[in-house]
């Protein structure tokens, strides 16, 4: 028991902290662009409409790897946004937890458009019509109607995206490095303590990261058959 | 009774080559001998017929461990006595096999476009050099030996807050190519493989000797082949396809 008390006094709990940081911004990014776009796909029609909703939704099911490598194509050093960003602002994601929030932001997304897209056609339109006859504006509409009906399935789908954005790994790892103190989140100190064969280290964030993890999707679970 | 005869002779289509794969043996050895060792390989294949070599590439550190947890491996190359060391200390090799068959320098590289032009290891605490790729110490040989370096010139800790840790030597490299750090520590022959998109600062000094040990691991089950490639390193032939990759001798 001394073993473990001093196991978990010494331990560097930057990790934690920033894991809940990188996953809070994601979620945050994701929810927003995730609410917006489920909008559109559950009540627009439009040519394409399925082929744009299944490209959002790759993240889901692509390696991370490709996922990461995406990013740095995309906004590494030689690429057109990143050589912009570095001239004109002195600003690069690759190896700053900005990146890491990029990379998990794109896989959570699917989580969110998708019980986003579900919630909104869940909406019985005859409440939203009969709100119009009442000179309500859309947005209105939308805020006062739509929304309330609609956000236990958002919550819930926002929720598994805050667990996925905390066990993000691979694309992260290409894209934020695993500095210590700086980039280094849960899951790339549990990867580097194996690695570097610290495995009572690596134990204890394990169960950390599993029981933050479980308590997120009970509290998920709880949102979605609030319905 | 159809589909059983037809079964048969597929069946035995398949078990047959698992009979001449007996004669193989799988080679864990650190990254920086990926290149060579890959061309080696078919070297050892032709001058013992019947064998067969697989490579398995990761940083010396990763394969310990590999091997600590009981992979399949015949042969041991590390590019560290210390790694080695770990591996004797924990009874994972055959010790008498062990010996030296290459060595290497440590040099500092940067990338072949917009490089900040570091000239000395004080260059890499000014403000052009925001991030250095160093292997991880715990694992990674090369990032023992610029630790070494930079422990010796006083600007590890200095230094410290810029480095990016990579798992092996050649991500240091894959780093330094993409321009995403400003320098990076590797070995002259991994400068080589990529000479178009990184260039050779300068050789720093002030680390032991990198050399690269060998040996037949423990708990092989081709103990004489496996013997036979640890020999076959130290013959002409393999000295020669080492020297065309840029090791010296051990």
């Amino acid at each position: 028991m001394n073993t473990t008390n001093s196991l978990i006094a010494s331990a560097d709990w930057f990790p934690l902290v920033l894991s809940l940081k990188v996953a809070a911004v994601a979620t945050l990014l994701a929810l927003i662009a995730g609410v917006a776009l489920g909008w559109v796909f559950a009540r627009q029609r439009f040519p394409g409409r399925m082929v744009l909703e299944a490209v959002f939704m790759l993240p889901l099911v692509l390696p991370p790897t490709v996922i990461g490598y995406a990013i740095l194509v995309a906004a590494g050093r030689h690429s057109p946004l990143g050589s912009w960003l570095r001239e004109h602002f002195d600003y690069s994601i690759i190896f700053s937890w900005h990146g890491a929030v990029v990379a998990s932001a794109v896989v959570a997304l699917p989580l969110v458009l998708k019980s986003a897209s579900a919630a909104f056609a869940g909406v019985d339109r005859s409440l939203e019509a009969a709100a119009s006859t009442l000179r309500q504006s859309p947005f209105s509409v939308f805020l006062r109607v739509t929304l309330p009906l609609a956000w236990p399935g958002i919550l819930a789908g926002t929720l598994l995206a805050f667990a996925r954005a905390m066990g993000e790994f691979g694309a992260s790892l290409m894209v934020a490095g695993s500095i210590p103190q700086q980039t280094q989140t849960l899951s790339m100190a549990i990867y580097d303590a194996v690695q570097a064969g610290h495995d009572d280290l690596a134990l204890l964030l394990v169960v950390v990261t599993s029981l933050l993890s479980v308590t997120v999707l009970v509290l998920s679970n709880r949102f979605f058959s609030l319905r | 009774m159809r589909a059983l005869r037809l079964l048969l002779p597929l069946v035995l289509a398949m078990v047959l080559p698992l009979g001449a794969a007996a004669q193989q043996i799988t080679v864990s050895a650190a990254a920086s001998l990926t290149d060579a060792f890959k061309e080696l390989g078919p070297k050892f294949e032709a001058a013992t017929p019947g064998a067969t070599v697989r490579f398995n590439f990761a940083a010396s550190g990763v394969l310990l461990q590999q091997i600590g947890q009981g992979a399949p491996v015949d042969v041991f190359a590390s590019a560290d006595q210390e790694t080695m060391g770990r591996a004797a200390e924990q009874k994972l090799i055959d010790a008498a096999t062990r010996r030296n068959f290459a060595s290497n320098a440590l040099v500092l590289i940067e990338p072949a476009k917009g490089a900040a032009g570091v000239k000395s290891l004080q260059d890499l605490s000014g403000a052009g050099v925001r991030r250095i790729a160093v292997g991880k110490t715990a694992t990674v040989p090369v990032g023992r030996y610029t630790r070494q370096v930079l422990e010796g010139a006083g600007l590890w800790s200095v230094l410290e807050p810029k480095f990016v840790q990579a798992d092996s030597v050649r991500q240091v490299l894959d780093y330094v190519a993409r321009g995403e750090v400003e320098a990076g520590f590797v070995y002259r022959t991994d400068a080589a493989v990529m000479s178009e998109k990184v260039r050779v600062a300068f050789a720093p000094t002030g680390s032991s000797p990198v050399t690269y040990p060998v040996a037949v691991v423990a708990e092989s089950r081709q103990k004489t082949l496996a013997a036979d490639f640890v020999a076959f390193l130290s013959s002409d032939a393999a000295r020669e396809v080492l020297a065309r990759h840029g090791f010296g001798k051990p």
